[in-house]
């Protein structure tokens, strides 16, 4: 995990294929990069996200209860930044309520949530987490059916998302041309122009993905992006996530194991609401309580 | 990643969005649009005013309160089509805000009676009928017309707000919070039927005589209040228009279809929805505040919850989701109401009721959908 | 009673928190029942008066308290032209040409005021003689010491009520004549209250004293305006009243009258809350099925209310016709009619209209209200848009006394305990039988019932009909305690979805709760805001509660809650 950190006004080079123009994205990220906190000033702490102890999300001790039922027992992870990062755990492990407390869905009964040094993330809501720097991928692709492709990532496009700025908000010749190379970083530059609703199972999984891409986030969490995705799609994503590697802190949820052994660095296992293992896939494999919990006594 | 072969800037082009986007109307738009202008500001005033009384271009007054009447409603249903075609939020409570925006008006217009009235005195029939010796402290100011008309937007904005406010924090919406604003006018009905609360009981507001000095019956005023409804409509129109083809619009659009997308992208959909909720509800006190005058009446059954399911049913009739729908909605609903209210008045209910059975199974997209599908799919 | 539309009686003790005109109590024909039977009366017990000219001659000045006057005037000798005549100022029928002609009349015929004789005055001359809210009491305290001596025992006793409240000393001779003629002990001891009333301002400082006392016994919560003025003081610290004897009679007096009013008013929020509460949760419970189960909010749910009441109607004509023996037991045979009409209905409408809707709840709102605009406008063509009269069975007139001022109604009782029968079956339905296994099934996860076999389209339909066939129960219950009119399910619905909503989702317990809870806080808010503001306390109360618990009481949490 040593890894330069990344100076956080560094435009973002995840579109191959796109000559990196520091120069154009430069000269606009000034006033419109969350990091630095200018415009979403009023949202965002304004030294951004603190790094300095190379954890950008921290969980300790998070309960959650429905009814009694635990989803979350006294769960504690830590991501630091740029490591991807694959949980795995039989249904009912906790996983989607993990990523719900994560993103403000569900205030957690105790514990902490910490993004950065700083910033409590059980203390903001679903938008404000979102614009610090967190994304976060559905189970069941969640694109705006009624909208274009292209909507659709202008939509998601880091931007000022406050609602009077949105009255009159145009596209700047740059955004658009990010907004470009994501589609094709994502396949999808022939479908522009189409509603999002009638894309195939897999085109909504590699909108959506590029949704997060558009928004630019610091974390990203992907829950099962590969689910009814062909194999050749599943590579393409491993793909695109290596690429991410390093540039952003990701997180999948994933079921598909072959995936992970792409893809993995670091799994960690949940059961019952906590972790129970975390080491690289092997390790985790040869742990006889896992395989206890993944093929019964 | 199958990465496209096409450069980028000819991506871009094709795409053809932000400029795309910047256009409000198409040109059959902004002539049709003109010829409305034209119509309700030119032909109909002349027809109105000029056109001798027995002539077949002649304009009666009834005829024009008619149509003013419904030019009002049908800046309501543009006003409902606008939080519940485009954000999803289905208000049965929209005429609250119609009649507050009427009450506020109809303030000035009761001080406008002067000692005109049945007992000549300071004050309105209805509190010397309860023996009040002087006006309650939130009539003050009511007889300046400007305060009223302020009133007006500010009342039904700032109930709208308080409401929506409450109500979008705590997430709040599908039939339940239609079911909440439909209790919301309902007890918002039972307070202003109480004489206590000092807006004139069940009677309401009657009998009024003047606007700014006019005479308010005078053929003259009546058709100023008509050129005045049908502008405001074409205003109205034109606003939505540039909202829904805004950013803004598609943010709110997308609230209705993936909320919990929209916060994840880092919009806070509450602020929206509060934003379009208000508007929506001035527009409503707007068109209630033009409708009053011509009507000559407002009492708390313009509250009741069946006048604004009513009003969601102009929408849907229309068509939701489009402009232009709920216009037609409203005219073709309420000229259909006044025809079976002069043929068959016992009727009208059968009538109406199977207009909402009718619309919800066999015209989801309402009259508007009609001709899109004949017209061949169409774009969204 | 025809009543100006500009006077709503502001918060009249009327049904249970739905709003209606407090005016509809006293009808027309009961006011001519009580002319002629005054007629009658005097004719044989009093010397004729006659009214005169003079005495009506202050009606057709400006001044209002000269109107005043001119009804004690009128009361010092009343007979039935006196009657008539405040009867005709109270609807607004009295007409006057000049200072000494006057008429009765509806704006076709009319009959001269003084003789009653048919006349004919030109129309254009004739003037209505106008009245304020003060000569309206007036009036209406005139008309109840006229009902005294109606023959009818609720008359008498409504008037008896109404006079304690506001005793017009004008009055005080009709109120003596009453007492001497009334037979029946319970109102005899009230009508002596209301004589003691009076004597409170009698000028004997006896006569005032052994009223006072007398009043202790008071139930009527507007004695103690009567009495307060006893124990004030003036502006300058001395007493009204100078006699501390008699002062401290009124303090006991008024003890006593708050501690019997403070108990029974509480035991009585309580009873009609909980009576209520088990209408609405009749209402509400049916309401909660078919949204639990197919996420169906049915703005027709009232309507089945009135199928129902209607089919009590039907059957109550049934057995008068066809058994007038058993007409006692009509309502025995009215349920299961009332449960079988609606629930059919519930079953076309279901497979006509509503399956088409699964999954667009708002879409199902708005057919569903138009389905209602239906059911009202047809059952209008077939009844009438009048109210039908459903009379209560003998068995069901009559209360319990359990305290002096607290009788407890058997309609009410029995609608308590109808609904309390019906909330059990419905449990026993849903958990017992192998249709409620269906339906959890259903609600749970329809796809997966689907699966396992359940013929799902079938289970919606039985629900929905179950849900219907509840709410014509509820029209049953109802029809006992109001009026029956096309209208009536529209007074419930908004009510009973409150309680949904409170409740929480297809939750039983969450549905009873609410039921009764709602039903008991508005009782008890009555007493001090009244009927109508205590309806709005409790909607905006509903309001700020969903802020807490968006999902109601008792609802899921988690992943199902979102499903």
């Amino acid at each position: 995990m040593s890894r330069p950190p990344q100076p956080p006004e560094a435009p973002l080079d995840w579109a191959p294929g796109l000559p990196r123009d520091s120069g154009v994205a430069g000269a606009t990220s000034g006033g419109l990069d969350a990091r630095g906190g200018v415009i979403e000033g009023a949202r965002v702490a304004p030294e951004g996200i603190d790094t300095s102890h190379t954890v950008i999300l921290y969980l300790e001790g998070v309960t959650v209860s429905f009814d009694g039922f635990k989803a979350l027992n006294d769960l504690s992870l830590a991501l630091d930044d740029g490591e991807l990062r694959c949980v795995i755990g039989p249904n009912g492990a906790g996983k989607t309520t993990m990523m719900d407390v994560i993103t403000g869905k569900t205030r957690p009964d105790s514990g902490k949530v910490f993004l950065g040094q700083t910033i409590d993330l059980t203390k903001h809501d679903e938008p404000s987490i979102a614009t610090m720097g967190i994304g976060r991928k559905f189970q069941k692709p969640t694109v705006f059916e009624k909208h274009t492709v292209w909507e659709n990532l202008e939509l998601a496009l880091k931007n000022d998302k406050r609602w009077w700025q949105s009255i009159n908000s145009k596209l700047k010749s740059w955004q658009q041309d990010r907004i470009a190379s994501v589609l094709s970083t994502i396949g999808l530059a022939g479908e522009t122009r189409r509603l999002a609703g009638l894309l195939s199972h897999g085109q909504k999984q590699r909108l959506e993905i590029g949704m997060l891409l558009a928004q630019d986030p610091r974390v990203l969490l992907l829950d099962e992006p590969v689910a009814g995705m062909t194999d050749e799609e599943t590579a393409e994503l491993a793909g695109l996530l290596a690429t991410l590697r390093g540039k952003h802190t990701i997180m999948v949820v994933e079921h598909d194991m072959d995936f992970i052994a792409d893809i993995s660095e670091k799994v960690t296992v949940l059961h019952e609401g906590h972790v129970l293992a975390e080491g690289t896939l092997d390790e985790v494999k040869a742990n006889e309580t896992v395989v206890e919990v993944y093929l019964g006594r | 990643m199958n990465a496209t072969t096409l450069p980028l800037p000819v991506a871009t082009a094709a795409l053809g969005t932000a400029d795309d986007r910047v256009r409000l109307f198409s040109r059959l738009g902004w002539t049709a649009i003109g010829i409305a202008v034209v119509l309700i500001a030119v032909v109909v005033p002349l027809m109105a005013l000029v056109a001798p009384d027995g002539s077949a271009l002649h304009l009666s007054s009834y005829a024009l309160t008619l149509v003013g009447k419904i030019l009002c409603y049908a800046i309501c249903a543009v006003a409902l089509d606008l939080v519940w075609g485009y954000c999803g939020i289905l208000s049965l409570g929209h005429g609250l805000f119609f009649a507050l925006g009427g009450y506020a008006i109809g303030m000035y217009l009761m001080r406008a009676i002067g000692h005109d009235g049945v007992y000549k005195s300071d004050l309105p029939d209805f509190m010397v009928f309860l023996d009040w010796k002087a006006y309650p402290w939130y009539w003050a100011f009511t007889d300046h017309f400007w305060y009223c008309a302020l009133l007006v937007v500010l009342v039904p904005g700032v109930l709208a707000f308080v409401f929506g406010y409450f109500a979008f924090r705590s997430r709040i919406k599908g039939v339940y919070l239609s079911i909440i604003t439909q209790a919301l006018t309902y007890a918002a009905m039972l307070l202003f039927f109480r004489n206590d609360t000092g807006f004139g009981g069940n009677n309401g507001f009657t009998d009024f005589k003047r606007i700014l000095g006019f005479d308010i019956y005078a053929q003259g005023t009546r058709v100023a209040l008509f050129v005045l409804s049908g502008l405001t409509l074409v205003g109205v129109l034109i606003l939505c228009r540039y909202l829904v083809t805004s950013k803004l619009g598609r943010v709110v659009t997308a609230i209705r279809d993936a909320e919990s997308r929209v916060m994840f992208c880092g919009y806070d959909p509450k602020a929206f929805k509060l934003f379009v909720w208000t508007l929506s509800a001035v527009i409503c006190g707007i068109a209630g505040a033009l409708y009053v005058p011509q009507v000559g009446i407002i009492n708390p059954s313009e509250m009741a919850p069946q006048n604004s399911i009513e009003m969601v049913i102009w929408v849907a009739t229309g068509g939701r989701g489009t402009l232009f729908g709920p216009v037609i909605g409203a005219f073709v609903v309420n000229l259909a109401k006044s025809v079976f209210t002069m043929i068959a008045p016992e009727y009208w209910l059968f009538f109406l009721g199977a207009i909402f059975v009718g619309v919800t199974l066999f015209l989801p997209q309402g009259i508007v959908g009609l001709f899109r599908r004949r017209r061949g799919g169409g774009a969204a | 009673m025809a009543m100006p539309a500009g006077i709503a009686k502001p918060g009249a003790p009327a049904g249970p928190l739905m709003w209606r005109s407090a005016f509809s109590a006293c009808s027309w024909r009961e006011w001519l029942v009580v002319v002629v039977a005054l007629a009658l009366l005097l004719a044989l017990v009093a010397p004729a008066f006659a009214v005169t000219a003079d005495d009506l001659k202050p009606l057709a000045s400006d001044d209002f308290a000269d109107k005043a006057t001119a009804v004690d005037t009128l009361m010092s000798a009343p007979d039935e032209r006196v009657a008539a005549i405040l009867a005709a100022m109270g609807s607004d029928q009295l007409f006057f040409t000049d200072e000494t002609h006057f008429y009765i009349g509806d704006g076709t015929t009319y009959v001269d005021a003084i003789t009653g004789a048919k006349a004919e005055p030109k129309a254009d001359a004739l003037k209505p003689v106008e009245i304020n809210n003060r000569v309206r009491g007036k009036i209406d305290s005139a008309q109840s010491a006229l009902a005294l001596l109606s023959p009818d025992r609720g008359v008498r006793s409504k008037a008896i009520e109404t006079l304690a409240g506001s005793p017009d000393p004008a009055l005080a001779k009709l109120v003596d004549a009453a007492v001497a003629k009334e037979t029946d002990p319970a109102l005899k001891a009230r009508l002596e209250l209301v004589q003691a009333a009076f004597a409170l301002k009698s000028d004997n400082p006896a006569t005032r004293l052994a009223a006072i006392k007398a009043l202790g016994r008071s139930e009527n919560p507007q004695t103690r305006l009567l009495l307060l003025p006893f124990v004030q003081k003036n502006a300058d610290g001395s007493f009204v009243e100078p006699d501390a004897d008699t002062r401290a009679a009124a303090q006991t007096s008024l003890d006593a009258i708050d501690r019997s009013q403070k108990k029974g008013e509480l035991l009585g929020a309580l009873f009609s809350g909980v009576s209520l509460g088990s209408i609405l949760l009749l209402v509400a419970l049916g309401l909660a099925i078919t949204y639990g189960l197919m996420g169906v909010i049915n703005m027709a749910h009232g309507e089945f209310l009135m199928i129902g009441a209607y089919a009590t109607y039907v059957v109550q004509g049934i057995f008068r016709s066809h058994f007038p023996g058993a007409e006692n037991w009509y309502l025995v045979a009215a349920i299961p009619a009332a449960f079988l009409a609606s629930a059919i209905i519930g079953a076309v409408l279901e497979r006509t209209v509503i399956r088409f809707l699964y999954g667009r709840p708002l879409e199902t709102l708005l057919a569903t209200f138009g389905i209602s605009l239906l059911l009202i406008q047809a059952s209008r063509t077939i009844f009438g848009a009048q109210n039908v009269e459903v009379a209560n069975p003998s068995w069901m007139s009559g209360g319990i006394e359990v305290l002096p001022n607290l009788i407890l109604p058997w309609n009410r009782i029995y609608i308590i305990a109808f609904s309390a029968i019906v909330v059990a079956l419905v449990w026993a339905i849903l958990n017992l039988t192998r249709l409620g296994l269906f339906v959890r099934a259903v609600t749970q996860n329809r796809a997966m019932a689907g699966c396992v076999g359940v013929r799902t389209p079938r289970i919606d339909m039985l629900a929905f009909a179950i849900g219907a066939g509840i709410a014509g129960l509820g029209g049953v219950a109802l029809s006992q305690i109001s009026n029956v009119g096309p209208d009536m399910g529209q007074s419930y619905i908004i009510d009973s979805f409150m309680v949904v909503v409170l409740g929480g989702v297809g939750q039983l317990a969450g549905t009873i709760v609410g039921a009764l809870g709602l039903g008991i806080v508005s009782k008890f808010l009555e007493p001090f805001s009244g009927a109508v503001l205590a309806k709005i306390i409790v909607l905006v109360f509903i309001i700020l509660f969903i802020q807490r618990r968006p999902q109601g009481m008792f609802a899921l949490k988690g992943r199902s809650a979102e499903a």
